[in-house]
């Protein structure tokens, strides 16, 4: 043998010899250690422990890294021991034990163990630090805890789950337990993962959320048979909270989301149906105004997949007969009576209930249902099915516009406060977004506004530009420029009536013979008036004359139109008993002019002196004869004008008042509104699909209805049959062609 | 124009077998094609008996009855399509030379029996499009005419497309004659009844589209059909 060999020899000799040595004192340690655990002894002094740590480090310092051999035994007597003690000591403990009694032994064990791994992870820190690090092996603490883990754990975690599954369900039925144990048990299921939860989930969490599952589902198929809608819905909000409660107190924090969606599940998703379909249930709670219920249902159904579109579908549905039963009422109690005054109440009616509901269930939407986006669209999907019905013979847009007339009329005589005007207007806008025909609305506000401007005494110039602003922002500015040049032309008209009364101080010659005002009116902003060639009588001649030379040397390059239906004047009738002014219309007014030529005319003489129209001259010769104010005196004295009747100026007539307006029926052109409108509709088409075409130069058949129908929406909603109209129109007039290959794709031709 | 003459020329001049028999054949063969081609124009002028020396309604209603056909029979029509004749009624020289070659006939013996061939080629489905869409254009016989009378159309219908299309024509024609929000077609309108023809199931327009591209005269016509079904 040579002399490192034999050296060798000696130290590996001494080597065991010393491990040996060493590790009888470790063991030494160990029984301590367990007779400290179980209370038989009292802590290691302070010698004790260093005689310890120093024996070890002796030890691990003689290791050589070429063999490991004392670090390798000592680790493995480590390991041997732990298990010892487990197989000893703990298991036979915890197998004699059941249900609560166990989970305390099983708290308890745990707790010690990590005591003694603790003391001899550190009297045996020295491996850790190479040993460990080098062979890549599990860390003494680590290792002291997988010891417990597969042996001790592993054997008992299946009854330890099912009797905190147990206690769980005790406390469910009301029983008082232990929470702090729970909480404890759990814990040990927690850190057997060492940072990672499965354990906790594999061997726990799957089982209880299980058989959370099948308890609230046995209780939930009691309750939905036994338990109203409201009932049931508190139970389950019980629960939730309940279940909530159970985590914060003993259930790992990840728990909390899963635990409640199984209940949610058992209780909610797999009822949902029933619940809402109940006698008591989504219906009832709404037609009772059940606010609270209704916002407890929605907070219930809010967390659950799909849950509020079941509770949108039946707000919805409820909402809409809500309003075909308000719709129902009006037409039956106004419109069947054929009194016109009685309708034109019957339409606000119609109005004012429509707004009533709208803030009635706005304020659920906003309420109850927190603003909810689903509910949102149910709502507007209600309003928009029922506010596109005609009622009383006419359509909801027409309504709505008479219902602006009255507000805004109502405003200008200050019958009502600008607040309570402001609130209204926001009412009208919000129930525009509803109608479909808004380009319909538009065209009869147009023709309101007008009547307004030009025959009310007490138009509000604040409140009709107000209320253009407010329709503006909801709808656009096309919608509102032609309405807002009329306000303009108004406000100008003043001006220009200075103007003119300059000029006729100025200007001696210039003598109308009477108190003349002319409204100049931009032809492209107001509607279409019919004109007719009436030969004016000669008082009234020189007005026109004297006005016409004003004009047109104050502007170049405009042409002026006459329009006399819309005029009026103030005439006095010299009668029997006294002197009565009458205001009347223009036409009127000329019709009265030709009895200071004449005692008796007949009904010919008066229409080819005037040039009327029949119909015209029909209507103003019956308001001056037939109606309330006799001026004339008709021959024979029958109801209705005919062209064989005679007139005469009836200077009998009197009054108790000095001053009588006799108004001439307004026309209804009703129909020529909608006539008008649908033609501009044909051209709004035409050019909404050029403008397609143009941009996207080639484009399938469908796709280019739903891009015109989505360009138009914000006036009107086109009809489907009409678009492929002016489709087909547009190919015979070679603005598009069709694809060679599919017919079903349209080609721009520029 | 009349047929071709120069066949394969061999480049050098040297010919391997007797030249001389293919000369004569090749002379024989061109003086024939001249002869048809003649003979085409010839026949040709038989009908046009008149300046400005195109056929005109009475010859091409000679031509009819030479041929043993009506005047209103579609192979009339065909016989214009081949010729792709711009004019209703009138033949030009160009025309007919168009036709007649490409039949090679060049007797009214041969145009006659070459009828058949020609509607066999025009209901060939790499044709019939063509051919009625042409049918459309040949009765445009106004310049800038771009629509055709109902009662027009109903007869064309009739003659175009009646021996494929039996129940729909029939059924098409009932509806175009009873109906007034239609008194004129156009050409877009025309085609929609072929393409309907072609590819909707008949009697039972289960897979008719009405949100597809059709005109809205066939999503009337398909309506008119669904209401009478009772």
């Amino acid at each position: 043998m040579t002399k490192s060999k034999k050296l060798r020899k000696n130290n590996v000799e001494n080597n065991v010899e010393a491990m040996e040595q060493g590790w009888a004192i470790m063991e030494e340690g160990i029984a301590k250690l367990k007779n400290i655990l179980e209370e038989l002894e009292s802590q290691f002094s302070s010698e004790e422990y260093m005689r310890l740590y120093t024996t070890m480090f002796n030890l691990a310092g003689r290791n050589n890294i070429d063999d490991d051999y004392i670090c390798q035994q000592l680790y493995n007597n480590y390991k041997e021991s732990v298990q010892a003690y487990i197989m000893s000591t703990v298991n036979p403990s915890l197998r004699d034990k059941h249900d609560e009694f166990m989970l305390r032994e099983l708290v308890r064990r745990w707790s010690d163990h990590k005591v003694m791994v603790k003391w001899l992870s550190r009297f045996l820190s020295y491996l850790d630090r190479y040993f460990v690090v080098r062979k890549k092996v599990e860390s003494v603490k680590d290792l002291g805890f997988s010891c417990f883990r597969d042996m001790a754990y592993g054997e008992v975690k299946h009854k330890a789950k099912d009797a905190v599954i147990a206690l769980i369900n005790k406390e469910r039925e009301g029983g008082q337990i232990d929470r702090a144990l729970l909480k404890n048990v759990l814990d040990v299921f927690v850190e057997m993962g060492k940072g990672e939860i499965e354990f906790y989930t594999d061997d726990f969490e799957d089982a209880m959320l299980k058989d959370t599952a099948h308890y609230y589902s046995r209780k939930a198929s009691q309750w939905i048979f036994q338990d109203s809608c409201p009932d049931y819905m508190l139970k389950v909000e019980e629960c939730l909270k309940t279940e909530k409660n159970r985590v914060s107190h003993y259930l790992h924090s990840s728990s909390e989301t899963k635990l409640l969606e199984q209940v949610e599940n058992e209780l909610l998703v797999v009822y949902a149906n029933q619940l809402l379909e109940k006698e008591t249930g989504c219906r009832a709670l709404l037609r009772d105004d059940k606010v609270d219920e209704l916002s407890r249902m929605y907070r219930l159904f809010h967390n659950i997949p799909k849950g509020l579109e079941e509770v949108a579908k039946i707000f919805k549905e409820h909402v809409h007969s809500e309003g075909l039963m308000a719709i129902q009422m009006i037409e039956d109690a106004t419109c069947n009576k054929t009194e016109k005054a009685g309708g034109a109440r019957g339409e606000h009616a119609l109005m004012t209930t429509f707004i009533e509901l709208h803030n009635k269930y706005s304020a659920y939407t906003t309420g109850c249902f927190c603003n909810n986006a689903v509910l949102h669209k149910a709502l507007k999907q209600a309003f928009e099915s029922f506010c596109n019905q005609v009622v009383c013979g006419t359509s909801n847009a027409d309504h709505l516009a008479s219902y602006c007339d009255y507000i805004l009329k109502k405003g200008g005589s200050e019958k009502i406060s600008d607040e309570a005007i402001d609130e209204s207007m926001d009412k009208i806008v919000k129930l525009l977004a509803y109608i479909s025909d808004k380009d319909l609305f538009a065209e009869f506000s147009r023709k309101k506004l007008s009547r307004r401007l030009l025959f009310d005494r007490n138009v509000n110039d604040d409140h009709e530009r107000l209320f253009l602003t407010k329709l503006k922002q909801q709808c656009g500015g096309q919608f509102t420029s032609k309405m807002e040049g009329m306000v303009t032309d108004l406000a100008l008209a003043k001006e220009n009536q200075n103007q003119f009364h300059e000029y006729l101080i100025n200007n001696n010659a210039a003598i109308p013979g009477m108190d003349l005002t002319v409204n100049v009116l931009t032809t492209g902003f107001w509607p279409t008036y019919k004109t007719c060639d009436l030969r004016l009588p000669a008082e009234m001649v020189k007005c026109v004359q004297v006005f016409k030379e004003h004009y047109e040397a104050k502007t170049k390059h405009r042409k002026l139109t006459w329009i006399y239906s819309l005029g009026t004047c103030s005439i006095n009738g010299k009668f029997d008993s006294k002197t009565i002014e009458l205001v009347v219309g223009t036409y009127q007014g000329a019709v009265l002019l030709l009895f200071n030529d004449a005692q008796r005319l007949s009904y010919s003489d008066i229409k080819t002196q005037l040039n009327f129209e029949d119909d015209d001259l029909m209507r103003v010769l019956h308001s001056l004869s037939c109606s309330k104010y006799k001026i004339l005196k008709k021959d024979p004295d029958s109801k209705f004008v005919s062209p064989n009747d005679y007139f005469e100026f009836n200077s009998k007539f009197t009054d108790k008042m000095r001053r009588i307006r006799i108004p001439l029926p307004v026309v209804d052109d009703r129909k020529k509104v909608i006539q008008d409108v649908d033609n501009d509709r044909r051209y709004s088409i035409d050019a909404a699909l050029v403008r397609i075409m143009k941009g996207r130069k080639i484009l399938g058949h469908q796709q280019l209805i739903l891009e015109c129908v989505e360009m138009l929406s914000n006036m009107f909603k086109p009809d489907v049959k009409v678009i492929k109209k002016r489709i087909e129109d547009l190919l015979a007039r070679d603005y598009l062609e069709r694809d060679a290959e599919n017919p079903n794709l349209y080609k721009y031709v520029a | 124009m009349s047929g071709s003459s120069s066949k394969k020329d061999a480049p050098n001049s040297k010919r391997p077998f007797n030249s001389g028999a293919m000369d004569r054949f090749l002379a024989a063969a061109h003086k024939k094609l001249s002869s048809e081609a003649e003979r085409i124009d010839q026949l040709f002028y038989s009908y046009a008996i008149t300046p400005p020396w195109v056929i005109q309604p009475q010859g091409i209603d000679t031509l009819c009855s030479d041929l043993g056909i009506h005047h209103t029979d579609v192979r009339i029509l065909m016989l214009a399509w081949k010729m792709q004749a711009e004019k209703q009624g009138y033949f030009t020289l160009d025309e007919w030379r168009r036709a007649l070659t490409a039949l090679r006939a060049d007797t009214i013996i041969k145009l006659k029996a070459a009828l058949p061939e020609l509607e066999r080629e025009v209901r060939r489905s790499s044709n019939r499009a063509n051919f009625y869409s042409y049918a459309f254009k040949y009765n445009l016989t106004e310049e800038k005419q771009k629509f055709i009378d109902t009662e027009t159309v109903c007869a064309l219908l009739n003659l175009v497309l009646r021996s494929e299309f039996l129940p729909q024509v029939d059924a098409l024609i009932h509806y175009l004659k009873i109906q007034t929000d239609y008194r004129v077609i156009n050409m877009d309108q025309w085609m929609g009844f072929y393409r309907f023809c072609n590819e909707i199931n008949f009697p039972e327009l289960d897979n008719y589209d009405s949100d597809q591209a059709w005109p809205l005269i066939v999503d009337d016509f398909v309506d008119w059909i669904r209401s009478h079904r009772g």
